[in-house]
């Protein structure tokens, strides 16, 4: 009788604890430092195993909003090597000021270095959005915006890429490993100049990742439909149209040249893009824009 | 009777075992981004109690969906930070260095191991001449207040139909 109360209590008390949200890194620390002080493990065993149970945990999770916010300048830096900056402060006022009200009212209102944006001098139509969120689009994308919400929402598309990591996706998986393992080493001490230049040379890595990805080949079409649908999330949260975006990617539908080397190379066709937002059962009504919004945007992107 | 004894001895060990769910309630938490502000509301729009930078720990206390009701200083400023600025990680500073552009040879924060940092991004600029940093900086300086913010909504007419971060 005594046997089956303290098999009953031990097994509610695995039960109880696998429902814990205890991590397994934590149970693993845990573990080794009850096996070391009971002697079934040796010190170094115990620090092998702490080690390997950290190396398994390592995952995107583990770069911190600091190290992104160094990735995300370093990419946003190569995209200005290949764009000229359009350097008008009414625009570049305006897309900030509805650009960081459409960031605030996001799920990840703040990142290391905030939201900030820039308009590129170019006729390609096109946006970017590095980590950490620095985001830039072209003049000829603004051209395809007709109101305030279609503006809203490719750059909440932009915001959405950001949040859902999608740059720090692009990293090869072995560079990411291999940099993590890096800056984990070491812990607090300092890096001395061999892990400096193989932390330097990892992160030139990683940023041509970002960029070939971003520039070059194009996100999966499965990231651009997440960034789209949250796109719609957002600015509908805020009060803007969604059917803003249909409204812009119809027009960008018409722009696009075939074959061309800008949004037609790294996005899906634009009806694929309507075709899926529109698969969530969702019915915009029609944009109808009140007078002070319509002014206020058609004098920002006057020019333009 | 003994079997009494075997059931309070498994509860007082699942107890243990919960504690630290329950003591999650008083958590520490660090800031993760730049800088921060602490405000009197859950809201962007809340009035600003004190500004806190990378670094800063906290004492967490509640929540209100995606807000943190926070404490600094041992308890004397109390009020509210998004959850975005917060991290369960502890950040170091060391010997007193509270400004994040220290170099990483001197004076390391770390937070889970070492970063991508400005001595890396030195680096970088001296290996890419073609690369030029000035604009990076310069709309890095553009902030928009939460007031602002506020007030070019109303002005376009900007009806929020659902609670967001900025609420």
């Amino acid at each position: 009788m005594k046997k089956y109360f303290m098999i009953t209590g031990l097994a509610a008390l695995t039960a109880l604890t696998a429902v814990s949200c205890v991590t397994v890194d934590k149970v693993s620390k845990l573990a080794t430092s009850v096996g070391e002080s009971v002697g079934i493990i040796s010190g170094r065993q115990a620090e092998s195993i702490r080690k390997s149970a950290t190396a398994v945990s390592k995952t995107l999770e583990d770069f911190t909003p600091k190290q992104e916010y160094y990735i995300g300048r370093a990419v946003g830096a190569v995209v200005l090597s290949k764009y000229n900056v359009y350097p008008h402060d009414e625009i570049t006022q305006y897309i900030n000021t509805l650009g960081q009200t459409l960031a605030a009212a996001s799920d990840k209102p703040e990142t290391y270095g905030g939201y900030h944006f820039l308009v590129l001098d170019s006729d390609d139509i096109n946006a970017f959005a590095t980590p950490g969120g620095h985001i830039f689009i072209t003049r000829k994308l603004i051209r395809c915006c007709q109101s305030e919400d279609a503006l809203a929402a490719i750059l909440a598309h932009e915001i959405g890429h950001v949040q859902l990591r999608h740059g720090m996706q692009s990293i090869e998986k072995a560079r990411m490993t291999e940099a993590l393992t890096i800056l984990a080493t070491e812990g607090a001490k300092n890096l001395g100049p061999r892990e400096v230049a193989n932390l330097s040379e990892n992160f030139s890595g990683v940023i041509s990742d970002i960029v070939n990805s971003m520039i070059n080949n194009g996100y999966s079409r499965a990231f651009e439909y997440q960034a789209d649908h949250e796109a719609v999330k957002l600015v509908q949260r805020i009060g803007y149209n969604p059917q803003g975006l249909i409204d812009v990617l119809k027009l960008m539908d018409k722009s696009l040249k075939k074959g061309g080397l800008d949004f037609a190379k790294t996005h899906p066709a634009p009806k694929d893009r309507i075709r899926e937002i529109q698969s969530k059962k969702q019915e915009f009504t029609a944009v109808s824009v009140p007078a002070a919004r319509r002014q206020r945007f058609q004098s920002a992107v006057a020019g333009i | 009777m003994s079997r009494y004894r075997y059931v309070i001895i498994c509860l007082t060990l699942v107890s243990f075992l919960w504690a630290p769910l329950y003591l999650r309630a008083e958590e520490t938490m660090s800031v993760q981004v730049k800088e921060s502000e602490i405000r009197a509301t859950p809201s962007f729009l809340g009035k600003i109690i004190a500004k806190v930078i990378y670094g800063d720990p906290v004492t967490v206390s509640k929540e209100n969906g995606l807000w943190k009701n926070v404490s600094i200083k041992g308890g004397t400023l109390q009020g509210w930070m998004h959850e975005s600025a917060l991290t369960s990680k502890r950040i170091v500073l060391k010997s007193g260095q509270t400004d994040v552009q220290t170099s990483t040879t001197q004076n390391e924060l770390s937070l889970a191991g070492k970063g991508f940092d400005d001595q890396i991004e030195a680096l970088f600029i001296e290996q890419n001449k073609n690369i030029d940093y000035t604009w990076i900086n310069n709309m890095e300086t553009i902030k928009v207040t939460p007031e602002e913010m506020n007030i070019f909504l109303a002005t376009g007419e900007v009806v929020s139909s659902s609670e967001g971060g900025a609420q």
